[in-house]
């Protein structure tokens, strides 16, 4: 192994929410997460396991430790590792062979991608989130949209809006068909970096800064391909077939497949559908669910769980849906709890777990049973994803909570709030009169850093 | 990666085209978390049949497979490559593979030549008549030679020069090691690394108990 110092391992993907303490039960994560940890003492491997403050999903634990950096290429045998390209980090999931070629050699043989600029214009209206962003533009463009490109979001509301937020949006390129997604560094990055325990300090800070600066693209730069959105026209989004490219505004009804006039997408929504258990033509503020999942590494972060958690204070939880809150890691966790949402969440009927995948792919004992519907903050709908017969929605945090609420999809508008509430409140900053004690968030994982890529332009 | 120029070793004759994955390995096998030892998954439906052709004598230890066309059909599994190279073979010879097959056999180092069908049919009845024939394969001047037969057979170059010089994908990019070096060492000193760990303070996680 050639740079074990630039290397991160997590446990997430199998690791149960409930009992950490406890031996794992099922036999073959355990042998898994055994083995992980064992290669890892044997070739000397930071690894953050189970019950340690810093394990949690790899794309919320490289951020927080201030291990994703600007400027980086960062790679992880998952293809949400897009994720990073949030700070501006070329940033991309790998498989198996190319994880060992890493290891070994540092470096990746690659053939250049295409580039695509995304730029969503104005400001969100709101209520919408990053998530309704990202959800539309894979509407828009296509599971397949982004298909050998590497996507640049960019434009007012892309400016606009937090790390978190940036990260969930690039989180998602890969349910477009892209090797990644990234946002130019600026301030927000640079704040967010500022003080975690991986990120430069004095003189080196400065020398940082002014170098990630000057990441961005030029003013004149030609991509391959262009997208232009106007966030004013988004309103929460909602998907309501097997692909996250399957999506529609929250106020329009079920697609009724005997209109669509392209016949592949006609049978396509014809067996989505079917598998959905929905009726063409049904308004979606009317589709019941049973579980409401708020999680993952696409929203499992501190500021989602603020917005959730505004959301639900003092409101009652409708019945027979379940709701479980995942943090995507122990230290998202430590925070919440510091800041007292794990109690709103906890009076509200909501499940309060430890950190990881859990529900995103019920690769642990959090499943959905046969038919049971969803609304989750995660990113992949596709059949069986959340448990063999399960059936995903995929909605933003805000929607998420409305859900939980009224049992069937709901934003924020369909909630009986005073007339005086403004919607922009439901933000992810710190609920009123909690201060945030110590540290602030989040902490990492499999991740390199800096490493050379061969036949890609001047990485750095 | 092992260099391989001339192999010498008994010929398996596998009447069947279109031989998928699953039939090679079937996916049960997929869950172990090891890359080696899967000899015993190799065609391990087939192996139940005392007629398989693995189950005789005289080809038990045979190290190259001479299959119908089609041969590697299926899922990307690089399993099926490893089950391969696990029970000992080295050459597979077909008149058409897989693509994905033939590219996963090529990064693990086992032969995949492509050689005429009529060529095929000729080792077939030479390994069936007189099983046990030894066969040898020259990827220096890509002929199959088996008794009295010698036939022409094809690996793209690349692939071929790669498995001559016994390269594979990572020994071909430690060929950079200097080139990798010198990038590393611009890499400034306040990028950030793994090691040794910087973290805040570690907090006891409360383990979260089931609430029904
Ligand atoms: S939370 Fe879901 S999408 Fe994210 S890394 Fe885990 S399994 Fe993958």
């Amino acid at each position: 192994m050639r740079r074990p110092d630039l290397t991160l391992a997590t446990e997430d993907h199998n690791t149960p929410t409930l009992d950490i303490d406890l031996p794992i039960a099922d036999e073959t994560s355990r042998k898994q997460i055994d083995t992980l940890r064992a290669n890892a003492a044997e070739f000397g491997v930071r690894i953050h396991s189970l019950g340690d403050a810093d394990q949690g999903i790899v794309h919320q634990v490289g951020p927080q430790l201030g291990l994703t950096q600007p400027g980086l290429t960062v790679v992880c045998g998952d293809s949400h590792t897009s994720t990073h390209g949030a700070f501006g980090a070329l940033a991309f999931g790998i498989g198996t062979s190319e994880v060992e070629h890493v290891l070994a050699t540092q470096t990746l043989p690659l053939a250049p991608f295409k580039t695509m600029a995304i730029t969503v214009d104005g400001e969100l209206p709101p209520g919408t989130t990053s998530k309704d962003i990202i959800l539309a533009i894979i509407a828009k463009i296509g599971t397949g949209g982004g298909q050998g490109y590497v996507l640049e979001y960019r434009g007012e509301a892309i400016r606009n809006l937090s790390m978190e937020a940036r990260m969930t949006i690039c989180n998602m390129s890969i349910e477009a068909g892209a090797r990644a997604g990234m946002i130019a560094p600026d301030d927000t990055t640079f704040d967010y970096l500022k003080g975690r325990p991986h990120a430069p300090e004095g003189e080196d800070w400065d020398a940082a800064v002014e170098y990630w600066r000057t990441l961005r693209s030029d003013d004149d730069a030609e991509f391959d391909a262009e997208v232009v959105l106007r966030a004013a026209d988004l309103e929460p989004f909602v998907t309501w077939g097997t692909n996250p490219g399957q999506g529609l505004p929250l106020s329009a009804n079920v697609p009724v497949p005997a209109e669509i006039a392209d016949a592949n997408e006609r049978v396509a929504a014809e067996r989505a559908l079917e598998y959905m258990g929905l009726e063409p033509g049904v308004p979606l503020r009317d589709v019941k669910v049973d579980t409401v999942f708020i999680g993952s590494c696409t929203n499992g972060r501190i500021e989602d769980l603020r917005s959730v958690a505004k959301v639900l204070k003092g409101r009652e939880k409708a019945k027979d849906v379940r709701v479980l809150v995942v943090p995507a890691s122990a230290r998202v966790r430590l925070q919440a709890e510091a800041e007292g949402l794990d109690a709103i969440f906890k009076d509200f009927g909501a499940e309060w777990r430890n950190a990881g995948c859990s529900m995103c792919l019920g690769m642990n004992p959090d499943q959905l049973a046969p038919g049971e519907r969803s609304a989750s903050t995660s990113n992949r709908n596709f059949e069986g994803r959340q448990g063999k017969g399960g059936r995903t929605h995929l909605v933003s945090p805000l929607v998420a909570a409305a859900t939980a609420i009224r049992g069937t999809l709901s934003s924020l508008a369909d909630l009986d709030l005073p007339g005086d509430v403004d919607l922009t409140t439901f933000d992810g900053s710190p609920l009123d009169g909690v201060g945030a004690p110590g540290f602030d968030g989040d902490a990492p994982a499999v991740v390199d850093l800096g490493l050379p890529v061969l036949s890609v332009g001047p990485q750095a | 990666m092992e260099k391989f120029t001339v192999h010498t070793g008994v010929g398996v004759p596998l009447r069947r085209s279109n031989v998928d994955t699953d039939q090679i390995i079937p996916a049960v096998y997929l869950k172990r978390i090891t890359r080696t030892g899967f000899e015993d998954a190799l065609f391990s439906a087939w192996r139940n049949d005392p007629s398989f052709v693995l189950n005789q004598d005289a080809y038990r230890t045979g190290s190259v497979l001479v299959a119908g066309p089609d041969f590697g059909t299926g899922s990307s599994r690089e399993h099926a490559v490893w089950a391969l190279k696990d029970y000992g073979f080295r050459v597979v010879l077909a008149s058409r593979f897989a693509d994905i097959f033939r590219g996963n056999s090529g990064k693990q180092g086992l032969v995949a030549g492509v050689v005429a069908q009529e060529d095929i049919e000729l080792l077939w009845k030479i390994l069936e008549t007189k099983p046990g024939t030894e066969v040898t394969v020259d990827l220096v001047e890509r002929t199959v030679h088996a008794d009295d037969i010698t036939v022409p057979f094809h690996v793209d170059d690349y692939t071929r020069w790669r498995l001559l010089e016994g390269l594979d994908d990572i020994g071909l990019t430690l060929q950079h090691q200097d080139e990798i070096s010198a990038f590393e060492a611009t890499r400034a000193s306040w990028r950030p690394r793994t090691l040794p760990a910087k973290h805040l303070p570690s907090v006891e996680i409360e383990a979260a108990r089931p609430t029904v």
